[in-house]
């Protein structure tokens, strides 16, 4: 029996729609693994479109098949034969893959499950984040070719111009075919190397909807879900790895508190101010899975403990406290501490200064900002100033505080942060009056 | 976006003989995981045996299954985590289509009010 022919009658409309999103969320398996087969991207994303006509053409009136993703693949590999056929220069260019799908027809594969192949878009991802293409190209080609974002979508989440992303896609899959970098997992050291690229691109993605560095909201919910879900294909993708799990664990827990991060009255609602009622604890205890997973894998494999599962200990550290007041600083100190000393930042050292200023008192936290401030290498980051007149601030110095707010306001890029700034700089200046 | 996915079933259906039901609903559900999706899934235990439990004004009634009035009922749960709501109808219909042999039933997708 079809599947689909106990389906009852659907508009056309409604069949296109359905056969659209599907062939959407197939669309990086699909061309991941074709471009296993053809050796090139484009080609590959050809092949995909071509499938959808035939999916468009049969589907509505068949139904979704049960298995979409299989379904596209045998249509494409078959689009593949016909188009070598009629196209002998295609052939040509592409006589390896000429010999593989007639080999192919003339032999099929005994009903492979594509379930049981690898999954290419492990291919995909590492051959998306290559250290030879510049960062912005690896999250342009990262949310295109794994996570399945068009172009007008990618432009729309990062407040650029569709040719912009389109031109960048293009440069860096022009990239991958010149430089010949191989469809392939790295393995060995090289692994965790390129690894690390994989992880802090999609780090990146969530932490950019997470605390948008631009445009009008400090929280893109819309991003901060395509970073999250990114992590989740990951986790499935390389269970193996400690450190995807970390990943995991940090993000889930980040996003836990995305509710509580903006209202309409306060667009910025910082950490000690939110509603902790509203922090997410599913996403909390998916977070301290993950976070055990990663743990218990490190155990397994004898490493030490990963840079994103340091953070993600940090993240859960503030969501087991159930008032600001019950957060355990000095346990965050020497979190920081050992994040510090593994990974040295200035980021790091400005949190563990936050941390520091909350465990041992303002006049503690200043001190331990002097040794970031005589590196300079923060000095364009809103936050260092931002830290500095808190402390300030609690120090009664409210002066120097208010100079230090309107610093932070200048540097701040996102507009709602910039008013947050703003709005800290005049409260602090009505106390330095009211003082006097 | 989270939307919950909920199986309706009528009470007086038979359940049809489906020998591949309970494997390849295992796939799906890994699909999903797999594509970054599913939070959470379950199935519900029989109607006969739920409790419901009815206010009316400040009067409350308690009533334990089964339910003679009762003409469909929540089969099981799916919680996942889509881009738009056209995504999670997807989603729905490859889960009933696992269902082969004559079932009949309804799911209900509706999104979680997240606002709030």
């Amino acid at each position: 029996m079809k599947p689909g022919s106990q389906r009852p009658a659907v508009t056309t409309a409604t069949a296109h729609a359905a056969v659209e999103t599907a062939w959407r969320l197939e669309w990086p398996k699909l061309v991941a693994t074709l471009t296993r087969m053809v050796g090139d991207i484009d080609l590959a994303e050809d092949l995909a479109q071509d499938a959808l006509v035939a999916a468009l053409d049969q589907w509505p009136r068949e139904g979704v098949p049960p298995r979409p993703g299989a379904w596209l693949t045998t249509t494409a590999k078959y689009r593949a034969v016909d188009r070598l056929r009629r196209d002998q220069n295609l052939a040509s260019k592409h006589a390896l893959l000429a010999q593989t799908l007639h080999r192919e027809q003339v032999a099929p594969a005994p009903t492979v499950d594509p379930d049981e192949i690898p999954d290419d878009r492990v291919r995909m991802i590492f051959t998306a984040c290559h250290p030879i293409l510049s960062r912005p190209a690896q999250v342009a080609l990262t949310l295109r070719l794994v996570g399945g974002l068009t172009v007008e979508e990618i432009a729309h989440a990062y407040f650029a111009a569709p040719p912009t992303i389109a031109q960048r896609i293009v440069r860096a899959k022009r990239t991958i075919a010149s430089e010949r970098i191989p469809y392939a997992v790295p393995e060995g050291d090289e692994l965790s190397q390129r690894l690390d690229a994989v992880l802090d691109v999609v780090c990146l993605i969530f932490t950019e909807g997470y605390t948008a560095t631009s445009g009008a909201s400090w929280v893109r919910t819309d991003l901060a879900e395509e970073g999250l879900r990114l992590a989740r294909v990951l986790v499935h993708l390389l269970p193996d790895e400690p450190e995807v799990h970390g990943l995991a664990a940090l993000v889930e827990l980040q996003a836990s508190r995305i509710r509580a991060r903006s209202d309409v009255d306060a667009p910025v609602v910082l950490l000690a101010q939110q509603d902790r009622s509203r922090w997410d604890q599913l996403l909390i205890r998916r977070g301290f899975l993950a976070l055990h997973r990663a743990q218990e894998l490190n155990r397994t494999h004898g490493r030490e403990v990963g840079r994103f599962a340091l953070q993600a200990a940090i993240a859960a550290e503030h969501a087991i406290a159930r008032t600001p007041e019950a957060t355990n600083w000095s346990r965050l100190v020497k979190l920081y501490d050992q994040l510090g000393t593994r990974f040295p930042s200035p980021v790091v050292e400005l949190n563990r200064a936050v941390a520091v200023g909350m465990a041992s008192g303002p006049a503690s936290g200043l001190a331990a900002l002097k040794k970031i401030s005589a590196t300079r290498r923060l000095d364009a980051y809103h936050l260092l100033a931002a830290v500095r007149a808190d402390f300030l601030q609690r120090l009664g110095r409210l002066d120097e505080a208010v100079v230090e707010y309107e610093r932070a306001a200048n540097l701040a890029t996102n507009d709602a942060e910039v008013r947050l700034l703003r709005s800290r700089a005049d409260a602090a200046r009505r106390d330095a009056r009211d003082v006097l | 976006m989270r939307y919950l996915l909920t199986v309706n079933q009528p009470t007086s259906a038979q359940q049809p003989d489906d020998p591949d039901l309970a494997q390849s609903m295992a796939e799906l559900l890994e699909e999903m995981a797999q594509a970054g999706v599913l939070l959470d899934v379950a199935g519900l235990r029989p109607i006969e045996e739920a409790t419901r439990i009815h206010l009316s004004g400040t009067e409350q009634t308690v009533v334990h299954g089964p339910f003679a009035e009762a003409k469909e009922y929540v089969g099981g749960y799916c919680l996942v985590q889509a881009r738009s709501q056209d995504e999670a109808v997807h989603w729905a219909s490859r889960f009933l289509a696992l269902h082969r042999g004559g079932w009949d039933m309804t799911m209900e997708i509706r999104q979680l009010d997240e606002a709030r």
